[in-house]
Parts: C-alpha cells; sequence; structure tokens
C-alpha cells in the first residue's frame, strides 16, 4: 500500500483514502470538464510514480532544507501562555519558510514535479498572494515561466505580494468576474488551463481541486505534521491534546493534522473565517454554514444558494476568502475525527495584535484566525494541556490592512 | 422513437447536416428563450442546446460566462428553466438537450431532476464537468428515464479514453473542436476531420463539433467531416448586443437560417 492510500480506522473498518478515484468518502473526486481528464490522469501517474522514487522525495527533502529553510522551529509561546492562564501554547512556525508561509513546501513540491513531467509553464490561482508568490518564487528557481491568476480586490488589498511576485518575474493577471476574489481567480485559472493544457502545469495552492489535487498537496504539506510531532515529543515528552489550524481551503491544516489523524486523543481542530458574523451572511465558514455540492473539480461543503448558485464568500482574510473546502476536511469533519469552528474578523484582528505585542511575532490575518480560537479556549483548559497552533503564515502583507482599521497606533 | 435519435436519421436520408444551436437560458429572459427556441424551430435548427446558468462555468469563454451572469441576475433557475421547456413542448418537437455544470442539478436532487426533465420533454443532457468517472451518481436516474446522456470528446483525449467515453455514451457525441473554452478560437477543418474518423472508428451515434464555430462559413467547412456543428456563442453575442429589442428574435432566427442554408448548399455541392 503506498503513502497514496492511508489506512483510516473507522469503527471496525479499514477504509483507503482517498480511493483509486480520489473520493474521500462521499467528498472529493475528479468532476472536471473532458479536456482537463487527460491531463490530471496523466498528473495523477506522474505523481504516483515520483512519490515512490527515492530520488524525488530526497530531492524535495533536500530543497525544503536547504532553500524552504526546514526544519521550521516549533515555539513555546510563554508570555501569551501566561496572559491567558491555561494550556500551554506552542506556535508551529511556518512563518519562517522561505516566502513567509507555508505555502512553498506544496510549491516547490509540485514544481520539481513539473519539472519531472518536461512542462516548462506554471499557472496558480491565488488569494493572499502567499501561494501567488511562492509559485513565482520555485518559477524563478527553476528558470520556469509563470503566469498568476488574482482577483482584482485581492490585488488591491495584498499589494506588497503582487510587487513581490512582479519582481519574481511572474506575469499577474488580475480577475474583474465575480468579487474578483479567490474563485474568480480559480475559474480563470482553470480556464486558462483548458487552453494552454498541452504545455502548462497548474499548481493548486490548496487541498482541492480535482484528484489528485488534495492528495498531492496534503502529502507535500503534511511535512508540518511529521515535524511537529518530532518536536513535541522531544520538547514535552508527549503529544499535544490539540491542534487548532485555520481553514481556507485547508492546505496548511491538512498538513499540520493528517500525521496525527491516526492518534485519537489529539483534537484537530479547523478555523473557518466567519468574517462579519456567520448570522450576516458575510463569511466564508463553508462546513460551519454550506451544503455539500461540486465545484472546481470535486464535490465537498460550498457556500450556496437554494439553487446551486455558489455564493460569494468573505473575509479579512484574502487567503480564508473562499466558498469551499478540501474535500477530506468534509470527510473529518462528518466522521467526526475533526472539529471545525468560526472565527470573526474582529476576533481575528484583536489575535493578530495581542500575538505581535505578546511575542513579537506578526502573524498573517489567516493564522490569526487559529490564534483567536486558542486564545478564546485556552483559558478555560488545564495548564497541563498542550495546544499547537500551526502559524501558517506571517504578517507583513496585512500591515496596511490593520492600520486602515484604526489598529496598531 | 427517441428525439434526437430520430433527427439524426431524417438528416441522414436527406443527407443532410445537424445545425445545433446553443442558447444561455433566460438571457435576457426566459420568456425570450421561449420565443427564440420557437423561432429557431421554425428557421430549421435541428436540435437546440439549452444553457442552464452557472455561477462558476469554468469551460464558458468570456461570451457566455457574460450571458450566464445576464441570466442569474434576471433570476433564471432550473426548475423555472425546465417549466419553460415544458411550455415549448405544447408546440415544438425540437429535440432539446440541457447543458449545463452539475452542481444546479446536483442540489436540485439528481432523482428529482431526471423526472422533472423528462416530464418536461427533455430529450438529452450534456453535464460539463461529469466526466465518465463521475456520471453513474446521475445517470442511474436520467439513463432510466430515457434522457440521452451526451458526451464530450477533446482534443486531448486518447484512443483508449474515447472507446470508453463513447461506449457509455448516447444520443449523439460532442467533439470539442478547439484545447480551449467556449467561443475564443477557431478549429482547422483538417484537425477536426482527423479527429471525427478517429471517433467514428469507435462509434455508430453522431458526432457533432462544436466550441469554437461562429458563422455560416466556418460551419460549411467543419460540417462535411461530422454529423452536425454546434453554433453558441456567436448566438449568444447577438442577443448580448440586442438585448430585449424587438428584432431580437428575428434576427437570431435569420442568422440560424443562413447557416442552414450553407450548410444545404455545401451538402449539395460535395455531392456534386
Amino acid at each position: 500500500m503506498g503513502v497514496f492510500q492511508q489506512p483510516v480506522r473507522e469503527g471496525n473498518t479499514m477504509q483507503k483514502l482517498p480511493d483509486n478515484k480520489g473520493h474521500f468518502g462521499i467528498f472529493g473526486g475528479r468532476y472536471a470538464a473532458e479536456t482537463l481528464m487527460p491531463a490530471l490522469i496523466e498528473l495523477e501517474a506522474a505523481y504516483r510514480q515520483a512519490h515512490k522514487d527515492k530520488r524525488f522525495q530526497k530531492e524535495f527533502a533536500a530543497y525544503l532544507r536547504e532553500y524552504a529553510g526546514r526544519e521550521t522551529p516549533l515555539f513555546y509561546a510563554r508570555r501569551l501562555t501566561e496572559k491567558l492562564g491555561g494550556a500551554k501554547i506552542y506556535l508551529k512556525r511556518e512563518d519562517l519558510n522561505h516566502t513567509g508561509s507555508h505555502k512553498i513546501n506544496n510549491t516547490l513540491g509540485q514544481a520539481l514535479l513539473a519539472r519531472r513531467m518536461g512542462k516548462k509553464r506554471l499557472i496558480a490561482e491565488t488569494g493572499a498572494g502567499q501561494h501567488g508568490v511562492a509559485t513565482a518564487t520555485v518559477a524563478a528557481l527553476f528558470g520556469m515561466e509563470c503566469r498568476i491568476f488574482m482577483g482584482e480586490e485581492d490585488i488591491r488589498r495584498q499589494a506588497p505580494n503582487v510587487f513581490r511576485m512582479k519582481i519574481l518575474g511572474a506575469e499577474v493577471v488580475p480577475v474583474s468576474s465575480g468579487t474578483a476574489t479567490l474563485k474568480d481567480a480559480m475559474n480563470e485559472a482553470m480556464r486558462q488551463w483548458v487552453s494552454r493544457v498541452r504545455d502548462t502545469y497548474y499548481v493548486i495552492g490548496t487541498t482541492a481541486g480535482p484528484h489528485p489535487y488534495p492528495v498531492m498537496v496534503r502529502n507535500f504539506q503534511s511535512v508540518i505534521g511529521r515535524e511537529t510531532k518530532k518536536q513535541i515529543r522531544k520538547m514535552e515528552g508527549r503529544l499535544p491534546d490539540m491542534l487548532i489550524a485555520c481553514i481556507g481551503g485547508g492546505s496548511n491544516a491538512m498538513g499540520i493534522f493528517y500525521p496525527f489523524r491516526n492518534d485519537r486523543n489529539v483534537v484537530l481542530i479547523g478555523v473557518e473565517a466567519a468574517g462579519r458574523g456567520i448570522t450576516t451572511g458575510e463569511h466564508a465558514a463553508s462546513i460551519s454554514s454550506g451544503r455539500v455540492g461540486v465545484l472546481h473539480g470535486n464535490k465537498t461543503y460550498l457556500l450556496q444558494d437554494k439553487n446551486g448558485q455558489i455564493h460569494d464568500a468573505y473575509s479579512i482574510a484574502a487567503g480564508l476568502d473562499y466558498p469551499g473546502v478540501g474535500p477530506e476536511h468534509g470527510y473529518l469533519h462528518d466522521t467526526g475525527r475533526a472539529r471545525y469552528v468560526a472565527v470573526k474578523d474582529s476576533e481575528a484582528v484583536d489575535a493578530f495584535m495581542a500575538l505581535s505585542r505578546c511575542e513579537g511575532i506578526i502573524p498573517a490575518l489567516e493564522s490569526a484566525h487559529a490564534v483567536a480560537y486558542a486564545m478564546k479556549i485556552a483559558p478555560a483548559l488545564d495548564k497541563k494541556k498542550i495546544i499547537i497552533i500551526n502559524l501558517s503564515g506571517r504578517g507583513d502583507k496585512d500591515a496596511e490592512v490593520i492600520v486602515k482599521r484604526g489598529e496598531g497606533k | 422513437m427517441k428525439r434526437i435519435e430520430e433527427t439524426f436519421r431524417a438528416l441522414k436520408v436527406k443527407k443532410e447536416k445537424a445545425l445545433i444551436v446553443y442558447l444561455t437560458a433566460g438571457d435576457p429572459t426566459l420568456l425570450k428563450t421561449e420565443e427564440l427556441i420557437l423561432g429557431l424551430d421554425r428557421a430549421g435548427v435541428d436540435i437546440v442546446e439549452v444553457g442552464v446558468p452557472f455561477s462558476d462555468p469554468t469551460a464558458d469563454g468570456p461570451i457566455i460566462q457574460a450571458a450566464a451572469k445576464r441570466s442569474l441576475d434576471g433570476g433564471a433557475n432550473l426548475p423555472d428553466i425546465i417549466r419553460m421547456i415544458k411550455r415549448i413542448r405544447r408546440v415544438s418537437e425540437i429535440p432539446i438537450v440541457l447543458f449545463g455544470y452539475y452542481n444546479p442539478i446536483f442540489i436540485y436532487g439528481n432523482e428529482q431532476f431526471a423526472r422533472k426533465a423528462k416530464e418536461a420533454g427533455v430529450d438529452g443532457i450534456l453535464v460539463v464537468d461529469l466526466p465518465p468517472e463521475e456520471s453513474a451518481e446521475l445517470r442511474r436516474y436520467t439513463d432510466k428515464a430515457g434522457i440521452d446522456y451526451i458526451s464530450l470528446i477533446a482534443p486531448t483525449s486518447g484512443g483508449k479514453r474515447i472507446g470508453e467515453i463513447a461506449g457509455k455514451a448516447s444520443g449523439f457525441l460532442y467533439y470539442i473542436s478547439i484545447t480551449g473554452v467556449t467561443g475564443t478560437a477557431t478549429p482547422q477543418a483538417e484537425n477536426v476531420r482527423t479527429a471525427v474518423e478517429r471517433i467514428r472508428k469507435l462509434t455508430t451515434l453522431p458526432v457533432v463539433v462544436g466550441f469554437g464555430i461562429s458563422t455560416p462559413r466556418q460551419a460549411a467547412e467543419i460540417a462535411p467531416h461530422a454529423d452536425g456543428v454546434v453554433i453558441g456563442s456567436a448566438f449568444v453575442r447577438m442577443i448580448a448586443e440586442a438585448g430585449n429589442a424587438k428584432d431580437l428574435v428575428p434576427g437570431i432566427c435569420r442568422y440560424a437560417a443562413d447557416i442552414k442554408r450553407a450548410l444545404k448548399r455545401r451538402q449539395t455541392h460535395g455531392n456534386g
């Protein structure tokens, strides 16, 4: 059995996840236009081979180490812990990766795969710009052409990342359809891929999209959880009680959750963006308030109306501003293995400020959602309990949004 | 006898090629779509593809994307579109294929969709993002209802895959003549000929060609190599330009009749 299909204990039955067509229970699959199907089948075959190839894995590990700067530290947030007066809080410092977020783990893996497949052109969608920057970075590193699709609204609110992508040599294509955010960027990237499928590799940035993307991105990102496991054992002599990660599409969360999936005593918590509040309708909490449907190549929880039209999502954090979620999260939710909660803009901003002032770490607004939930529950937990927050990215890109809100004075 | 099958059989006898026209339902309004379909029937169009608008049409180019947005902004939805088809069926026998994306059907409910669509007189469905690998969950209802499952074949589909798709398809096969989204490039007749020949070795179903054909001339060039052509974006663009103007329906019907004539002329020449 390859790592492709991991046994998951479910009651008394062992299930292979995903199945050979990319299904996680009822979720996932490959709902794609015929023009893309052969490319997806080719990609799956190439990925299966690469995954088993020791040379590929060795090279990937070397780039993670020497280029991305792994392993990233696990840091005990002493002052935050003392301030909250409850459970011990650790931070997995994915913000310290090269390019400033966990996204580089996946783009390095996929670019190596693209190179192996003989593709010389990368395209990607981006919301906050972190995945766009990480893709532009590996394109420069491997001498590939690069085109990034980004919603106009996101281009406006994440300007520093747009500059970075351009400096790195990528072409940034503004997308104006819909609400001009991540969903629309992904639509346009898929259209572009259909049109240039023979020479182009589409680097999806999250654990969503048609099979094999969800499983592939999860596997590339699971280095986060493997390191975390080793580090916490060394520091505390045991596994944590709880892992907390923010969820847009869900790649940083899958990355840290996955190696812990069979450690039943570790509670897994995914934090969605509640935006201005779930009841206002302006949010991005697909699991908390969406229903199952099909978008962007997979079946999963989606924000949509009664006729199956997809709603525009909203969050202050551009990287969470997506009306869907990776299919494996849908599965973890339905089986009860992971718990999903939602945190509002205002709570995320408070957490952003608190972590900055308390620990000298400015988190990405996305990651601040995970911090916010930890701050909510830690005070009520016993001091012996251990919480690990996946600090998926750094917040330099969000400084302007924060200042404009009148914070940070 | 099923309408689609009967249509291709009759065309074959007449040695004619099918003209299939795509419209986005609800653009500019459902009432207008109804009028347009009846007009197209009178103009000699053989089959209509009724586009069900979706918020995220990832296989469509800018023209049909904009039509879907206009239609949704006007409040169109799948149940209303099915009701419109039911009204059309009182007066017309033109074969109707519902064309769209899976989510609106899935949310309506696959079983209910199959029943209502059949009752209304829908002959076939073409679901762009539901490849053979995933189609069983819908086809267990639509096949039973006797609704044809029209399948797409792309320039990127290999021989083995074409065989698999053709083996499961019904009604007709739709060859995507360009590697791209709808209405964004022009197919080369020679490439289409080679591709259709390859498909014909694997199936006896009619093969039609679409995604990039917009003028009578292009239609006449491509049609001899297949059993029919699909024209969408060209009509949708005319609708966008005319809006709800009075001459919309006559204008569209004239254009359709022009194309049908061009197809017949080419056929005559081809045989002579």
